[in-house]
């Protein structure tokens, strides 16, 4: 990777954490349950990288097994993690 | 990588962070969990477009299996049981960032050796590290949760050391990649280390501060999939990943504050072990018991209430006879209210969601710093199941270890009743002053069936 490169990726890293920083100190402490376990399914964001791991054939089977190990749990994190946040935030109500 | 790609991780990206923007808001958070779950669909949707049609088969299959486990988990888990699944699919994340980089690894030392620069060994060791950690890590805290493992801290000699010693070891075997990247047994030993590290470190820590070791585990999945996207040159993992480690960062500050205690000292773990004897010391608290009828009463003729609940009320499921307890209250036109402290339960809002699990408003449930005030001007105070974030020696004995604490001002209050199984002693081993008080009262026994009692006698005297 180019130097360039990297300075761009670690400009995206800096700015993203400042960012999510100044968001996250908003969300009210009633709902840091949920933020946790939404927060979670994002972290699933590997999901992307698994799929790149598991398209690259053909060279290691090794390689492949991981990329679908990582597939499968990357996808129990995104999509449990989405489900169950959604059913807990169903759950506050105002009235 | 093509432009087509890159713009729907731009919207991606953006999609996560309005997600999480809207979470700030109660009335608006389910909308911004959908949203961020929009914005993964189309993360992974573009990314499918540009993969090899061949694999769709493998990935289908890898997919489905993974959907259909996080799904039967998502809807089966039962909400006291939340931060078991939190730091169980914490661990899945943390080991599928340990997987890419390790595929991504192999894959380029057979491949394309040139392509195995510096930057990207760096960053297949650092999401090992990390990815490894998380996994073993979550794995320990969700045991201890669970209860499968003991929640008390398990302590060793030399502990600190051999963690020091296995931390050096995996510089050491770092530097040996570098200078030969296509010597597995390095790797090898890297991976034994990480995974070793991420037991030593969640080991020495006791039940009660799991709150702090989920939100740092929680941030350090965040950081793994931040160090995979420099693996794969890829943005939006790097966007997604560092709001995932502030967060996590951030609940951790959070969390550590109010326990008046440093990250460190939390990490450095058995917290609890060596305080036990000094508690002893003391004479013994000499405590009043009530009966159920006395506390009915005494609800029937309060004005104001503040319930203050903990990890008890979790284990005994009173959360549902609570909402009984709000309904009898407020038919007598009682100010009834809910104090949570920030540490309640076994993680950060934990106490929420069992609320609002048991359908109670969520405009009830009181913050401690907004509340504290209130409770000298309060007529009675429930305490069910919380022990340490209402002991007053965190305000009057410098000795006590829970010492400078934040805590409910509960002991204000005109009279308290606490709801407790037995006469133990709360998770920091502390013999709790209050229930010596001359304004404390002792309701024991099973909280949910002592509370259905109290209920019952309401619903007679109304």
């Amino acid at each position: 990777m180019s130097i360039s490169a990297l300075i761009v990726l670690i400009y995206v890293l800096v700015l993203a954490s400042y960012l999510g920083f100044e968001l996250i100190s908003k969300v009210p402490p009633t709902l840091h349950t949920p933020l946790m376990s939404g927060s979670n399914a994002i972290s699933g964001i590997t999901i992307v990288g698994a799929l790149m791991a598991c398209n690259e054939l053909g060279y290691t089977t090794l390689s492949k097994w991981l990329g679908m190990i990582a597939l499968v749990l990357a996808t129990i994190n995104v999509v449990g993690g989405y489900a169950v946040t959604d059913r807990m935030l169903k759950m506050f109500k105002k009235k | 990588m093509n432009t087509g790609i890159q713009l729907a991780y731009l919207v991606a990206s953006v999609l996560f962070i309005l997600g999480i923007k809207y979470l700030g808001k109660t009335k608006d958070a389910r909308k911004g969990n959908f949203v961020s779950a929009i914005g993964m669909l189309i993360a992974i949707v573009a990314t499918l477009l540009t993969l090899n049609i061949l694999t769709l088969v493998e990935i289908g299959i890898s997919v489905l299996i993974g959907s259909a486990i996080g799904l039967y988990y998502a809807y089966k888990v039962p909400m006291t049981k939340i931060p078991e699944m939190v730091a169980l699919f914490n661990g899945f994340g943390g080991l599928a960032s340990f997987a890419v980089a390790l595929s991504d690894y192999y894959l380029k030392s057979e491949t394309n050796l040139a392509s195995l620069d510096a930057v990207n060994l760096t960053s297949v060791i650092v999401s090992l590290l990390i990815g490894g950690v998380t996994f073993t890590g979550s794995m320990v805290a969700y045991l201890k949760l669970d209860g499968k493992v003991s929640g008390q801290p398990i302590t060793f000699a030399g502990q600190h050391l051999l963690n020091l010693l296995l931390l050096l070891a995996f510089v050491a075997a770092s530097v040996l990649v570098f200078l030969d990247p296509t010597q597995i047994t390095y790797i090898v030993i890297l991976i034994v280390i990480s995974l070793l590290l991420g037991i030593l470190t969640v080991i020495p820590i006791g039940g009660a501060d799991m709150p702090v070791v989920i939100s740092l585990l929680n941030s350090y999945s965040g950081m793994a999939a931040c160090a995979t996207g420099f693996i794969l040159n890829n943005n939006v993992l790097i966007v997604a990943g560092s709001l995932v480690g502030a967060s996590g960062i951030i609940l951790t500050q959070i969390m550590c504050k109010a326990m008046n205690r440093s990250l460190v000292n939390v990490l450095l773990g058995g917290f609890g072990q060596t305080v036990a004897t000094g508690g002893a010391d003391g004479p013994a608290v000499v405590v009043k018991e009530i009966g159920v009828e006395e506390t009915a009463m005494l609800f029937d003729s309060a004005s104001s209430v503040i319930v203050v609940p903990g990890y008890g009320m979790a284990v005994a499921q009173a959360q549902h006879v609570i909402r009984e307890l709000m309904e009898q209250c407020e038919k007598r036109n009682i100010n009834f209210r809910f104090a949570i402290h920030p540490v309640a339960g076994r993680m950060p809002g934990h106490m929420n969601v069992l609320l609002a699990e048991a359908n109670i408003s969520y405009d009830k449930l009181i913050e401690m710093d907004d509340i504290n005030e209130d409770f000298s001007n309060t007529d009675l105070v429930f305490v069910v199941g919380a022990n340490d974030v209402v002991n007053p020696a965190a305000r009057t004995n410098p000795d006590s270890p829970i010492f400078g604490m934040p805590i409910l001002n509960a002991d204000k209050a005109r009279t308290v009743i606490v709801s407790k199984r037995s006469m133990g002693k709360g998770y920091a081993g502390v013999e709790n002053e209050l229930f010596g008080y001359p304004n404390c009262l002792m309701l024991f026994g099973d909280a949910k069936q002592t509370i259905t009692k109290v209920v019952g006698e309401l619903k007679e005297m109304a």
